[in-house]
């Protein structure tokens, strides 16, 4: 049985990690394509001040970009160094997309960047943008090779397991890169970081035009920012939307924890605007419920229902019990390679075999479970239904809050006006943090939402760590708090210098 | 498929050797100039002169560790799953070193101080230096073998912490691998720098060469009169499902010499990996250097050559349950995954390659002070 200090630690790192790797990523690809589209107008135009935009932007985005790289080859290397049963049960599907990434995204990106800053006067304007873009293109290939990956663990098509090699097996390619759930979470995910290149641009121009410096400069930035990101904030919400309703296809738990509905609701389900939730009575007081709209988003009818926790929890158990017989098949199999019976059961019970390991918490042999053991079992497939109902709400206000804000700078940006009101431009610059707190808290709801699993239904988190002394954990988590912390901080205050310096002292000539 | 599962394990054993000797090549460079950082150069604009000779393209290079791990990952997930998690805090410390490159080389310009910048060249070197030494025994332990068993899950247990990594033989190992990094960061500074930097760099570069040459054949005779080796006893048969319970696998003292007097030619992989140092003694401070450079990157090649054909078909040996080893035959992922990812490395590695050229064409002639000195904001 796994070490429950080594498996807490574990989990603790990779979302230490991950989540720092995510303050980089959303303005990496926000800032990449924003630059992509100030340089066009540039080449386009040839008036210097779109030439300033590019390069000022630029420094900002290469100081943010350097710290998007070291804190991503962590993640590239966490799933063997910490996940090590994760990475050999589905290395054979998931180091797909993760190998793709690297050779289609990571050296486009990584190769052409160099050129961005040093290649000024080496290249003509065309070569330059044409730089420009392909380092865009590469960050925003590399978001969706990633999300494909990450989308096979909430949705794992596909694939299936080989019990001679005791573990999962690629059956289909296209099944895993069209995953239906990797569409609409690549679209959703890189509309969140245009959401936040551009927030970071407006709210920086904001800021200038608060001072009454660069004036020029930043009400041209604010309109590209304004723009850009209203299209943006309204692409994230409605594949948000999708999103859901793919969710609901394929992870019907993760949303009734996000809308802690404890019990099957009539159709059209009704969506609880608030409430609070109660895990310990496994009920929700006080609900204010907006009626259809849950079942409209999640189910795209008014005549089918959305199953309520206690209902999901029902059918985990069928499959728990199901799964038993498959998993003992397996051990069958292993004693014995030729026995073709339990090779038959296996092949008709494969799917639930997954359930069947959520018990080795709780038993060492599933077989020799007892009912209430399957009970807990079942019960332990809900994740935390107070945290998912709460960050939720805050990330789709957010979400909304984006648009309006937006919306209202659009507008006056086409009136030629975004320097005439003191309040807005404040109250775009105290937005600045809002873009990375919805960012984190949409990954904290789709992979906590995830939990029990590594894989949905596949393979349960507390099997696939990597069987090393918690104490190795417990340093690396210390050392990466502290090393990150470091690091965070001196980017703040090169980032902070670069903004006080502003376009013309920043890049006087260039910028790198 | 066209190809039947033996055949795309080799290929992939082969593919493997390609993106190791990439890596090595590629990134290889801008650890032995990172190493090299604080004793080429001695002001702050020779130190600026050294970064900026990698700093276009360093990110670029760095995307081949990226990929040989993610290619490992693909091709060969027992071998990720075990060896990213066997050597969890030599891993660790690599990717602390990784981690301070990217912002070293971004930062360090971005702030005059005179303390901030020296910080800032040590954390290079140490960020060089590292990576460079961890590789060195990592490639030294395989060929000891590391005690770590699989049970009938396959789920890896292992009894060795980092210092018992850090045995003498890895740690000559570790040393061939600084000192072959380091020679070829020098060559690469002899050609994209001028006046002193280019001067020191010429020197060092016969130093380290000299060391790489010596420090090699030591490491050979050693194993040479060493009882390192395994052998596969009894095989699972061609076309197994990879699955490394299957087969039988014994100690052989001498099994990592049997390769070279199977196939006479793999002799020629050793053999470079000693005369290109010695070539590189015999050119240092000559105007061939691109063929100093070139015999480097050769050199690199013929050493890690050398320790895929000693260690062929095992991966990762295992000291203490022979048979839980990892080899060519039963590490890979399945025949399909395996064939997907080669019609990817075959279809987009020539591009990558090719704009990864037209890159180097850009950016081709030396950095120089008065480079720096006139470009005080586009450089590093």
């Amino acid at each position: 049985m796994t070490d429950p200090t080594l498996l807490e630690l574990s989990r603790w790192q990779f979302a230490v990690t991950a989540m720092y790797h995510f303050l980089f990523v959303p303005l990496t690809l926000g800032l990449s394509v924003l630059i992509a589209i100030m340089e066009s107008v540039y080449v386009m135009t040839g008036r210097a001040v779109w030439r300033d935009m590019t390069r000022f932007w630029g420094t900002l985005f290469g100081i943010n970009f350097a710290m998007g790289v070291a804190t991503g080859i962590t993640m590239e290397f966490q799933f063997g160094t910490n996940w090590a049963y994760y990475s050999h049960y589905v290395g054979d599907i998931f180091g797909v997309p993760l190998a793709m990434e690297g050779l289609m995204a990571f050296f486009l990106e990584a190769t052409f960047i160099g050129l961005f800053f040093f290649g000024w006067d080496k290249l003509s304007r065309l070569q330059h943008l044409v730089v420009t873009w392909l380092v865009a293109i590469g960050s925003n290939l590399s978001a969706l090779w990633i999300l494909i990956a990450n989308a096979w663990m909430q949705n794992p098509v596909g694939a299936k397991f080989n019990p001679d090699t005791m573990r999962m097996e690629l059956q289909s390619i296209g099944e895993v890169i069209f995953n239906p759930v990797a569409q609409s979470k690549f679209v959703h995910t890189v509309s969140a970081g245009y959401v936040t290149g551009a927030l970071f641009v407006l709210a920086i121009s904001a800021w200038f035009l608060l001072k009454g410096r660069h004036t020029e400069f930043a009400r041209r930035s604010a309109t590209v920012a304004a723009s850009f990101g209203l299209a943006a904030a309204l692409s994230v919400v409605v594949l948000g939307d999708e999103s859901g309703y793919t969710a609901n296809q394929t992870q019907k738990m993760k949303i009734a924890a996000m809308e802690s509905m404890w019990h099957t609701e009539p159709a059209p389900a009704p969506f609880v605007l608030f409430g609070i939730p109660d895990t310990a009575h496994r009920t929700t007081h006080d609900q204010i419920k907006v009626p259809w709209m849950l079942g409209l988003i999640a189910t795209r009818s008014t005549d089918k229902e959305v199953l309520g926790i206690y209902e999901l929890v029902d059918i985990a158990r069928q499959r728990i019990e199901n799964g038993i017989p498959a998993y003992s098949a397996l051990q069958q199999l292993r004693a014995d390679p030729q026995d073709s019976a339990a090779r038959a059961v296996l092949e008709a019970r494969a799917g639930d075999l997954g359930y069947a390991l959520l018990l080795r918490r709780y038993v060492a042999d599933p077989a020799q479970a007892t009912p209430a053991q399957i009970e807990e079992a079942a019960w332990g497939t809900v994740p935390s239904v107070g945290y998912l109902f709460w960050t939720f709400r805050i990330m789709v206000s957010l979400g909304f809050f984006f648009i309006l804000l937006f919306a209202y700078g659009f507008y006056q940006a086409a009136r030629r006006r975004c320097d005439a009101q003191p309040w807005f431009l404040r109250l775009a610059l105290w937005s600045l943090p809002l873009p990375w707190i919805a960012a984190e808290l949409g990954w904290f709801v789709a992979e906590h939402g995830r939990q029990p699993w590594a894989i949905e239904g596949v393979l349960p988190t507390f099997l696939a760590v990597s069987p090393i002394p918690a104490s190795n954990v417990a340093l690396s988590l210390a050392g990466f708090i502290l090393f990150y912390s470091t690091l965070a901080v001196v980017e703040v205050y090169l980032l902070r210098k670069y903004i006080r310096l502003g376009p013309a002292l920043a890049a006087p000539s260039a910028a790198a | 498929m066209l190809l039947d599962f033996d055949t795309l394990k080799l290929i992939w054993w082969l593919l493997l050797g390609v993106l190791l000797i990439g890596f090595a090549i590629m990134d290889g460079f801008d650890l032995g100039v990172g190493m090299l950082l604080p004793f080429v150069a001695r002001t702050d604009n020779e130190r600026r002169v050294v970064i900026n000779s990698v700093g276009p393209v360093w990110e670029g290079n760095q995307v081949w560790l990226i990929l040989g791990a993610g290619a490992i990952f693909a091709a060969w997930p027992a071998l990720y799953a075990a060896s990213f998690s066997g050597f969890y805090l030599a891993m660790l410390l690599v990717l602390a070193a990784l981690i301070i490159r990217p912002v070293g080389f971004k930062f360090r310009s971005k702030m005059p101080g005179a303390r901030w910048r020296s910080i800032w060249d040590w954390a290079l070197f140490a960020s060089g230096f590292i990576p460079s030494l961890v590789f060195g025994v990592a490639m030294g332990n395989l060929m000891e073998g590391v005690p770590f068993q699989f049970d009938s899950e396959l789920r890896a247990s292992y009894a060795f912490g980092l210092f018992d990594l850090l045995n003498p033989f890895a740690i000559l190992c570790g040393l061939v691998s600084v000192t072959m990094l380091a020679t070829h960061g020098a060559r690469y500074l002899a050609i994209k720098t001028d006046a002193r930097v280019a001067a020191r760099s010429e020197s060092a570069s016969r130093i380290m060469s000299l060391l790489w040459l010596l420090l090699f054949a030591i490491a050979g005779y050693w194993l040479w009169k060493s009882d390192f080796g395994y052998a596969i006893s009894r095989g699972a048969g061609t076309g197994a499902m990879p699955n490394p319970l299957l087969k039988t696998a014994i100690v052989s003292p001498h099994a990592w010499f049997t390769n070279y007097q199977r196939w006479p030619a793999t002799q020629l992989l050793p053999v470079i990996g000693l005369l290109a140092p010695l070539m590189i003694v015999l050119l240092a401070h000559s105007r061939l250097r691109r063929v100093a450079f070139l015999s480097g990157a050769l050199g690199i090649a013929g050493v890690i050559g050398s320790v895929g054909v000693s260690l062929f078909p095992f991966l990762l040996p295992s000291s203490s349950h022979p048979s839980s080893s990892l080899t060519v035959w039963d590490a890979s992922s399945s025949h399909r995954t395996l064939w997907i990812m080669l019609i990817a490395v075959v279809v987009i590695l020539p591009v990558v390659l090719a704009y990864t050229t037209w890159v180097y064409r850009v950016l081709r002639g030396p950095v120089t002070i008065a480079h720096i000195e006139s470009n005080p904001d586009t450089t590093y």
